[in-house]
């Protein structure tokens, strides 16, 4: 027997988009659609006829796996993680291609799968620990160390509806975190919790994977995959783009999955959003009008925000979130929610700062939404454009002349006093 | 070799064995997969566990209502049938009559509503989680049963009160209730998988309830049906089921005849059909769920 613990060859799936009849179809729909295309069917395949278009969700995707490796899984949405994670843990099956796992499989797809809200923390730590494929006796051995974990004991008989988001969560994971499979499939469980329960499962995830068992970890958070895994895989568009060393990949995604021109633009048709609101551009513009995908830490930059309005008189705002080294640098939003008497095309225009940000690669997401009389959110691309900062050292940056490391998400240009106090000992200078 | 030594101290218990698990297209040979059922059988019993924990909780009258139904069915069909319709019992007294065919009744109709939406219900645990798609719709079933356990011990009541007494037909009974739980299950694999693509389903379970019930010798006798229609009337596996547990339990009726033997086939019959379909569409339900 070799080392190899997952090998995928040529996996890919394919679904039906469009087609609207596909996912609710009603019996009616159904027989008078038996019934057409049994007169059909003689002729040509009833798949030509219609909007019925297909997408691949994963396309031709090969690859091996050994067994003790840690690999990260980085794509934008839609790339296909989630696809390949289920076909994996056996939830749907592949169009075509084969993979085989060699051990036993442990998925976390949610956390908190299956939880009942009407009975106790006590009795869905059970419930749950089955559904994910534990044996009664394990969870009995593990019970102890699963409420620690989740630092519940005094609520372990209180029902579940009865507990806080957080509660509920650190639970839910507490069970998940002691399932021993020998391969183990995680998708973005960790962005959940707080961050000091974040920290925690964080490192319970690196103990599985130093533990010599086999972890694909599908995430947004870069930095927890630049920590939990050596090998990195750059998922878009359902192909395997990039298989390398953990940080070449999670530079490449950075690069030239989200970077690119820096500037992402839709058609109408395609564009995100709902029936109301429509993104159709996003871009950064420097000084010059120039569109830009690397900027200069001491350049004053744009960001250009285009969408489609199509309903008169709507109130929303633009929020946009800055992203980088794996945490929110900052947001920025519409001091208000502006009404847009007309309908066409807006544009909101983000005025960033000359030395404002660290160098490093950013991911700019763009949400537009109301929170009047209950939130309704119009658009939502969490990876819309990424974009490089770059110090040219001419050593009027914050960085002054200083060339080495320096860290943060954030780099003011911050005044700086040397004061001179003459030669004696004591304390208490005064400015 | 090495690292399989290696791997073997790390995972005591069941990991000893690796297992080799290939994911493939549908595969084009039929695999029933009741192996890795009964793999699962702790997450049946989990399953049934909660859904008998979470069926009477914030009621006031909690179980009671497992007692309740059934017996006030009984008051209102002896009211009707018995004392108005004046409808024959085969000698036995009305309410007890009727009461030995709600038991297998009840099971069936709760089982029915019940496991026709489960697949749908759960369709946060079919989209996250793999496990043998089959043990959602088999719980159902089971769960019931318990509510059939409990309405048990009022006929028990009911009998010493009429002074009927248990013949050796007696010893019959558990494979009665084997055969009704086959029947529910039977009906519940294909309703639960063809909701899953057609919701219509759940909407018509109600007047198929109740249209069965009436096609269903329970607030009746089969006496009553013409002899030259049993045959028909035996494709209704539910007749069968009732029959079988008058027969077992009131001793008095006539002798088993075609009808419960025909009901016996059809059930059968719609068991591995209802599997066969069920295992078929079973690979679709987390991408059309």
């Amino acid at each position: 027997m070799s080392d190899i613990s997952i090998k995928a060859e040529n996996l890919s799936k394919q679904y039906r988009i469009g087609a609207k009849k596909q996912k609710d179809r009603t019996l009616r729909e159904a027989l008078t659609e038996g019934v057409s295309s049994s007169f059909r069917r003689r002729g040509k395949p009833a798949k030509t006829q219609g909007n019925k278009t297909t997408i691949m969700a994963l396309d031709d995707v090969t690859f091996n796996i050994n067994y003790g490796e840690a690999v990260g899984i980085v794509g934008r949405n839609g790339a296909g993680k989630t696809t390949l994670l289920k076909i994996l843990s056996r939830i749907t099956k592949p169009t075509s291609g084969r993979a085989v796992l060699y051990g036993r499989v442990g998925s976390l797809l949610e956390v908190g799968t299956g939880f009942h809200p009407e009975l106790t923390g006590r009795e869905n730590v059970y419930l749950n620990g089955a559904i994910l494929g534990m044996h009664r006796q394990e969870i009995d051995t593990k019970f102890d160390e699963i409420v620690n974990f989740a630092d519940l004991e005094k609520f372990l008989d209180t029902p579940v509806k009865r507990y806080s988001s957080g509660m509920y969560t650190r639970l839910a994971f507490a069970v998940a975190a002691h399932l021993d499979p020998e391969i183990l499939l995680v998708d973005e469980v960790l962005a959940v919790g707080d961050l000091e329960f974040q920290k925690k499962c964080l490192g319970k995830m690196e103990t599985v994977a130093s533990e010599g068992r086999t972890v694909i970890f599908v995430s947004h958070n870069m930095p927890s995959t630049l920590r939990l895994c050596k090998r990195g895989i750059v998922l878009d568009q359902g192909q395997i783009k990039m298989d390398g060393p953990v940080t070449e990949a999670v530079s490449f995604y950075i690069n030239s999955v989200l970077g690119g021109s820096g500037a992402r633009e839709w058609s109408l048709e395609d564009a995100p959003g709902s029936s109301e609101v429509k993104l159709l551009s996003v871009s950064l513009i420097n000084e010059s009008g120039e569109q830009v995908s690397v900027i200069n830490v001491e350049e004053v930059i744009r960001l250009k925000i285009g969408y489609y309005v199509n309903t008169p008189g709507m109130a929303f705002r633009c929020f946009v979130p800055f992203r980088t080294q794996g945490v929110t640098a900052f947001s920025a939003t519409e001091p208000t929610e502006i009404v847009r008497e007309e309908t066409g095309v807006y544009y909101s225009i983000l005025t960033i700062p000359a030395n404002l940000l660290a160098e490093g690669d950013y991911i700019i997401g763009i949400s537009i939404f109301s929170s009047r009389g209950g939130k309704v959110r119009y658009v939502l691309v969490p990876d819309a454009i990424g974009f490089e900062v770059m110090d040219p050292m001419r050593g009027s940056s914050a960085r002054g002349d200083y060339g080495q490391k320096f860290d943060g998400v954030m780099r003011p240009k911050l005044e700086w006093d040397l004061v001179y106090s003459g030669q004696s000992h004591t304390n208490g200078t005064n400015l | 070799m090495n690292s399989i030594d290696h791997s073997n101290q790390k995972f005591p218990n069941s990991m000893l064995e690796k297992t080799e698990i290939v994911i493939e297209p549908r595969s084009r040979w039929f695999v029933l997969g009741l192996r890795e059922v009964w793999a699962y059988r702790e997450l049946l019993y989990f399953l049934v566990w909660r859904d008998i924990k979470v069926r009477y909780k914030q009621t006031v009258m909690g179980v009671a209502w497992a007692v309740l139904q059934p017996v006030m069915t009984m008051v209102i069909f002896s009211f009707i049938f018995g004392s108005l319709a004046n409808l024959p019992s085969d000698g036995i007294p009305y309410p007890i009559f009727t009461y030995t065919a709600l038991l297998p009744w009840q099971l069936f109709s709760q089982s029915l509503s019940q496991s026709t939406s489960s697949l749908v219900t759960s369709k946060n645990l079919i989209t996250k989680i793999y496990f043998p798609r089959l043990v959602i719709p088999v719980a159902s079933p089971l769960s019931s049963l318990v509510d059939f356990f409990i309405s048990l011990v009022v006929l028990v009541g009911l009998m010493i009160f009429y002074k009927i007494e248990l013949t050796p037909r007696i010893i019959y009974l558990p494979f009665m209730i084997a055969f009704a739980v086959l029947a529910s299950l039977s009906v519940s694999l294909w309703l639960s998988s063809l909701n899953v693509r057609y919701r219509d389903i759940q909407h018509t379970i109600p007047f198929i309830i109740q249209f069965w019930q009436y096609a269903t010798p329970i607030a009746y006798s089969i006496s009553i049906i013409p002899e030259e229609w049993r045959m028909l009337y035996g494709l209704n596996p539910m007749v069968g089921v009732v029959e079988g547990f008058r027969w077992a339990l009131l001793g008095k009726t006539v002798d088993l005849g075609f009808p419960f033997y025909l009901s016996i086939l059809i059930v059968v019959i719609l068991f591995i059909g209802g599997l066969i379909s069920f295992k078929k569409m079973e690979d679709t339900f987390a991408d059309i769920i």
